[in-house]
């Protein structure tokens, strides 16, 4: 399997999806969906956003809009699990659960419901006290969510761990941590568990932030980045990934190897 | 303690190609022929699903060919008449018949027309019943016209023609896209234009079920090292989900033996301990096909029947699950 691309444009903190989930508009939904779909995601975020009045009834709003247009699977994101749960009952397809921290009560809450509908989790290495800083940490947090996966009879496969990745001109000192946490967790289990970013966030309020996102993701995919929520509509981005999985021998190259990559 | 065996876990699988077409399916095939299907490396039964034997087919010509005179026993009495030859191939076990339209040769004298030759494949097709694969003389202009109207009078017949390759496949693939039929696309020994001459068939409207792949073989002894890691690196992109990657692999086992000079040389010619020509020949020929065929071959296209016979009992026996 090749590297996994998950849209991140159905969010509410975008202005046309935020305005959308409010009054109930599918159109820029669609075309979004249409749109990513298009360029080759493999899942579709989907996210409500700050400003929705019920998350519960626009989660399950948006999943139903979603699925009219295509069949591309769905990635639940929301704080709220009683709105993920809401998706996960509409979903069609094997979604997956954005996001779970190393936190139990959380975790007693999202990984039965994942094992329930056969969903996947992105998984944060985090817990109530925030992001850790050192790759140790990260790690042992990853860790966490690996055994728990186990306990609650779920494969470490269904588990997209995220080390989270924080904006560059504020918190510089955790990239490298990042990919020396991405490496540490492909020798946690056998199937390792698979690992994801939110990519974006690494060039928050950046001056050159498609350059900056697809350099570190690169990088990330050489440490043991299996997927990405990103933007799939950046082509330079997507080029660039699929340039990283010919030259890892993931692929075999041709001359549309590019074009080849987003057909998968 | 038992001893655990280490399986690998491929994602993708060969793609499953289907040659002919019976009275149900709109053609008069006694059977058909599945080619591909497997999700692991060749005959590791342990490992994944090999759902279909990997095939023979029997080359014959339209017209009398210029082969070893070892063939004369088995052939002699048919090469002047290709439809007695395809009926003679289906006798000695040929799961599928290869045509090579051989006759239609631009530079030979009485070359065949595209009438002749459609005319020749709707006979070999009522008197046969096995799948059939119909290769043009190998000249662009004249494979264009013959191979359409043969795709014409094949109607129906889920036959596939050949050969389609980088720069000349796109009349072929029309051909055989109007009369559903499965096209043979080839690129000399080179992996990166075979993916992207798939991705070119598909990209006009070819559905990928109906594509195999030839990726050149060179005969033992001539090169069939560079063929088999070919073939050994396009099984593994199918295995990892390279669905460009992933198509049935045809290996022209036969005509390729046959160009040693360790096949051909008579007794007298021969070099220490190269022993009987009858002999030599028919194993050069095995050896041959039994190497294309480890290195992930789905259909090898053999000429000398008693070669085939060797190669079938080889294939019988490596089909046996090899469970642990």
């Amino acid at each position: 399997m090749g590297f996994i691309m998950i849209g991140e444009r159905i969010n509410g903190m975008f202005k046309d999806i935020g305005e959308a989930v409010a009054k109930f508009d599918p159109k820029p939904i669609q075309d979004w969906a249409i749109k990513q779909t298009e360029k080759g995601a493999h899942y579709l975020d989907v996210n409500v956003g700050p400003t929705a009045e019920d998350r519960v009834k626009s989660m399950r709003w948006m999943c139903e809009v979603i699925q009219e247009v295509c069949d591309t699977p769905l990635c639940l994101d929301s704080t709220n699990y009683d709105a993920i749960e809401a998706g996960l009952e509409v979903c069609k397809k094997p979604a997956l659960i954005n996001s779970c921290p190393a936190e139990r009560p959380k975790i007693e809450r999202v990984f039965p419901m994942a094992k329930k509908y056969g969903a996947g989790i992105v998984a944060l290495t985090m817990d109530k006290s925030g992001i850790p800083k050192s790759a140790d940490m990260r790690v042992a947090f990853a860790m966490e969510l690996v055994a728990a996966a186990d306990e609650f009879g779920l494969s470490p496969e269904d588990l997209f761990i995220d080390p989270l990745i924080l904006p560059c001109n504020v918190a510089q000192d955790h990239a490298p941590e990042v990919l020396e946490t991405l490496r540490q967790i492909k020798n946690l289990s056998d199937p390792p568990p698979r690992t994801t970013l939110g990519l974006s966030n690494v060039s928050q309020n950046t001056l050159d932030r498609p350059l900056i996102n697809r350099i570190y993701c690169v990088m990330a995919i050489v440490a043991g980045l299996d997927s990405a929520i990103m933007d799939v509509d950046d082509d330079a981005l997507v080029d660039a990934i699929a340039t990283a999985d010919m030259l890892l021998n993931r692929a075999i190259y041709c001359d549309s190897y590019a074009k080849v990559f987003r057909q998968r | 303690m038992p001893v655990e065996i280490l399986k690998e876990k491929f994602t993708g699988k060969v793609q499953e190609v289907v040659l002919g077409a019976t009275k149900e399916e709109g053609g008069t095939r006694a059977y058909t022929v599945k080619l591909g299907g497997s999700s692991t490396l060749p005959f590791l039964q342990f490992e994944g699903e090999i759902p279909n034997r990997p095939v023979i087919a029997l080359e014959i010509w339209d017209i009398k060919p210029d082969w070893h005179e070892c063939f004369v026993p088995c052939y002699g009495d048919v090469w002047e008449d290709p439809v007695a030859w395809a009926k003679k191939a289906e006798e000695y076990g040929a799961d599928i018949i290869y045509l090579r339209l051989r006759g239609a040769d631009p530079e030979l004298e009485n070359s065949k027309t595209a009438d002749d030759c459609a005319k020749l494949v709707k006979a070999v097709l009522e008197n046969t019943g096995a799948p059939l694969i119909v290769e043009g003389p190998g000249f662009p202009d004249k494979d264009n016209e013959v191979l359409q109207a043969v795709a014409e009078a094949a109607a129906g017949e889920n036959i596939a023609l050949g050969v389609a390759e980088k720069d000349n496949y796109r009349s072929i693939a029309a051909a055989c896209m109007m009369a559903k039929h499965c096209i043979i696309a080839r690129s000399p020994l080179d992996i990166n234009i075979l993916k992207q001459l798939n991705l070119m068939v598909t990209e006009m409207g070819v559905p990928i079920e109906k594509i195999i792949n030839d990726p050149l073989t060179g005969g033992l002894g001539y090169g069939i090292e560079y063929a088999y890691s070919v073939m050994e690196r396009a099984r593994w992109g199918a295995l990892i989900g390279d669905k460009m990657m992933s198509l049935p692999l045809i290996c022209l086992a036969g005509p390729e033996a046959w160009r040693a000079k360790e096949a051909n040389a008579p007794n007298e010619e021969a070099g220490p301990g190269w022993g009987d020509q009858k002999v030599r020949g028919v194993m050069w020929e095995a050896m041959t096909a039994a190497a294309l065929l480890q290195a992930g071959g789905d259909l090898v296209l053999m000429r000398h029947p008693e070669a085939a016979k060797l190669v079938k009992k080889q294939l019988e026996d490596l089909m046996v699950p090899n469970t642990y």
